[in-house]
């Protein structure tokens, strides 16, 4: 197999789940020849998740951390579509509000954690607003720069039409952004996932991120924070999965390139 | 021969676009460019007027400045009698091929402009433009799958589902291989003989221009002013090698100082 030929079928789940077994085998035998005693075998981990599932805080815990990445993500996007769409459309506003949003948006969402417990206390709506604050700026950002790149003959064609400015936003502008906004939403949601661990092991009892910090916390169960670790691992996998197939849709579809 | 023809339109038609004493200078950075200079021009209703002129000229700025896109720096234009001043559906704008929406599909394309009209009508109106470009089998096709042919095709027909007095088209075959062209160039007689809208073409293709058009308006290089404005005498379908033909193209070729010979 060289890089040009396209893989055969067989060949696209051979490789991928022969190159898992071996990392799987490696760390079985790093674990087993370093003699450590802390770090679990991929064995332990199995037996740990078996564990997990039996005492059905499993399942209690990922839904908790779904519903939170819910409320936070969904805030960030109903606040931070129509604001990016409007920076998007009054440039004149965005010059205003952009160098604050450029200082707010690389500072990480876990410095936040001591400022979200003094207005939140330590809870469900402090855990919720750091993942707000992490997805919320790149959907904004992604939804300005959608708006500010359709092309202008798209604008113009929408005014030789003779429409209105709410028809021009929603008719033409928010269309031909949709596939850079679809883009900036899946960017958010991946953050959304990675904050709400952080969050969970400081604000709340319950959750993932919980769960590590709790399983370590009591008794050094390592087999049990390895275990929280790759389900964490797959969740966030299937989000993203999820999402993707939304960049699928018709509509939108010529916004992305495919490789098949 | 001489192939000059008065700038005023036969007095049988009525205007139906007048170009007044219009200039156009850009600023940008602090230095003006001076893109149009004192055009005058006039376009007879139903008349397919070409403007011809080298990349740059400003052909497609006068055109943009009819669509009311861009307010003349001086000078009226007026549509109908009208001082036009902003862009209208009664004259509709064609880009090349990639002014159609990728997000909607051929149906939704053609329909666009049509949002005011009962289901029943649209559906109607839709079903006879997509038939009058040829898109018979393509409605729920996106334009991402068709051809630069069909796309421009298709977005001819959403400007003639509004039914505009008036066609502006810049350019809107210069990204098609020339076979397409020609067809796209018979296609358009045909829809234009069908329909007889007004139609200003521009076009930097001379051939393009003395095959399509009533007349052809020769501009110079910038700061564009009217050359000559050439009548073209030879009824549709054009036969491209009779003497008539050969002899007003190549009376164009000497106008714009290129020596006919590759």
């Amino acid at each position: 197999m060289n890089s040009l030929s396209e893989p055969r079928k067989w060949e696209r789940i051979f490789w991928p789940i022969l190159a898992s077994a071996l990392l799987l085998v490696l760390w079985h035998y790093s674990v087993a020849w370093s003699g450590t005693k802390v770090f679990p075998s991929p064995r332990e981990v199995e037996k740990g998740m078996g564990e997990l599932l039996r005492h059905h805080v499993l399942w209690r815990d990922i839904v908790d951390s779904l519903l939170r990445v819910a409320a936070g993500f969904g805030a960030a996007v109903l606040l931070g579509v129509p604001l990016g769409l409007a920076l998007g459309w009054y440039p004149a506003a965005n010059q205003v509000v952009n160098p604050v949003m450029q200082i707010l948006r690389p500072i990480s969402p876990i410095a936040w954690i001591p400022v979200a417990i003094i207005f939140f206390g330590v809870g469900d709506r402090a855990a919720i607003f750091l993942i707000f604050l992490g997805a919320f700026f790149p959907i904004v950002v992604a939804c300005i720069s959608g708006v500010s790149n359709v092309p202008s003959v798209f604008r113009r064609a929408g005014r030789n039409f003779g429409l209105t400015a709410p028809q021009l936003l929603t008719k033409v502008l928010l269309p031909a952004a949709l596939p850079q906004i679809l883009i900036g939403l899946r960017i958010a949601l991946g953050i959304a996932w990675l904050v709400v661990v952080a969050a969970e092991m400081i604000a709340v009892d319950s959750g993932l991120g919980y769960l590590v910090i709790d399983s370590r916390n009591s008794g050094k169960r390592y087999d049990l924070v390895v275990a929280a670790i790759l389900m964490i691992g797959v969740i966030g996998l299937v989000l993203d999965l999820a999402f993707r197939r939304l960049e699928k849709l018709r509509s939108v579809r010529w916004g992305f390139r495919f490789e098949s | 021969m001489p192939v000059t023809q008065p700038v005023s339109v036969p007095a049988a038609v009525t205007t139906k676009l007048s170009v007044e004493h219009v200039s156009m200078v850009f600023e940008r950075d602090g230095k003006s460019t001076h893109v149009l200079n004192d055009i005058n021009l006039e376009v007879g209703d139903g008349e397919f007027v070409c403007l011809l002129g080298p990349s740059g000229c400003g052909k497609s700025t006068l055109l943009n400045a009819m669509a009311g896109f861009l307010s003349p720096t001086s000078g009226e234009i007026r549509a109908g009698g009208e001082v036009v001043r902003k862009p209208d559906p009664r004259r509709i704008f064609v880009f090349q091929e990639r002014g159609v929406f990728p997000w909607l599909t051929v149906e939704g394309n053609i329909g666009f402009g049509l949002s005011q009209l009962s289901r029943a009508e649209r559906e109607k109106r839709i079903a006879y433009y997509v038939k009058m470009v040829g898109l018979e089998g393509f409605e729920k096709t996106y334009p991402q799958e068709l051809s630069g042919g069909m796309k421009q095709r298709l977005e001819v027909a959403r400007a003639l589902a509004v039914n505009p007095d008036m066609l502006l088209l810049d350019e809107p075959f210069g990204a098609l291989d020339s076979i397409t062209r020609l067809i796209m160039r018979g296609e358009l007689l045909r829809i234009w003989e069908a329909e007889r809208k007004t139609i200003v073409f521009v076009t930097h293709d001379i051939d393009e221009a003395v095959q399509l058009a009533d007349r052809v308006v020769v501009m110079s290089a910038r700061p564009a002013t009217i050359q000559q404005i050439v009548n073209i005498d030879i009824a549709h379908p054009r036969d491209i090698s009779s003497p008539r033909y050969l002899e007003l193209r190549d009376g164009i070729f000497k106008q714009i100082g290129l020596a006919h010979k590759v």
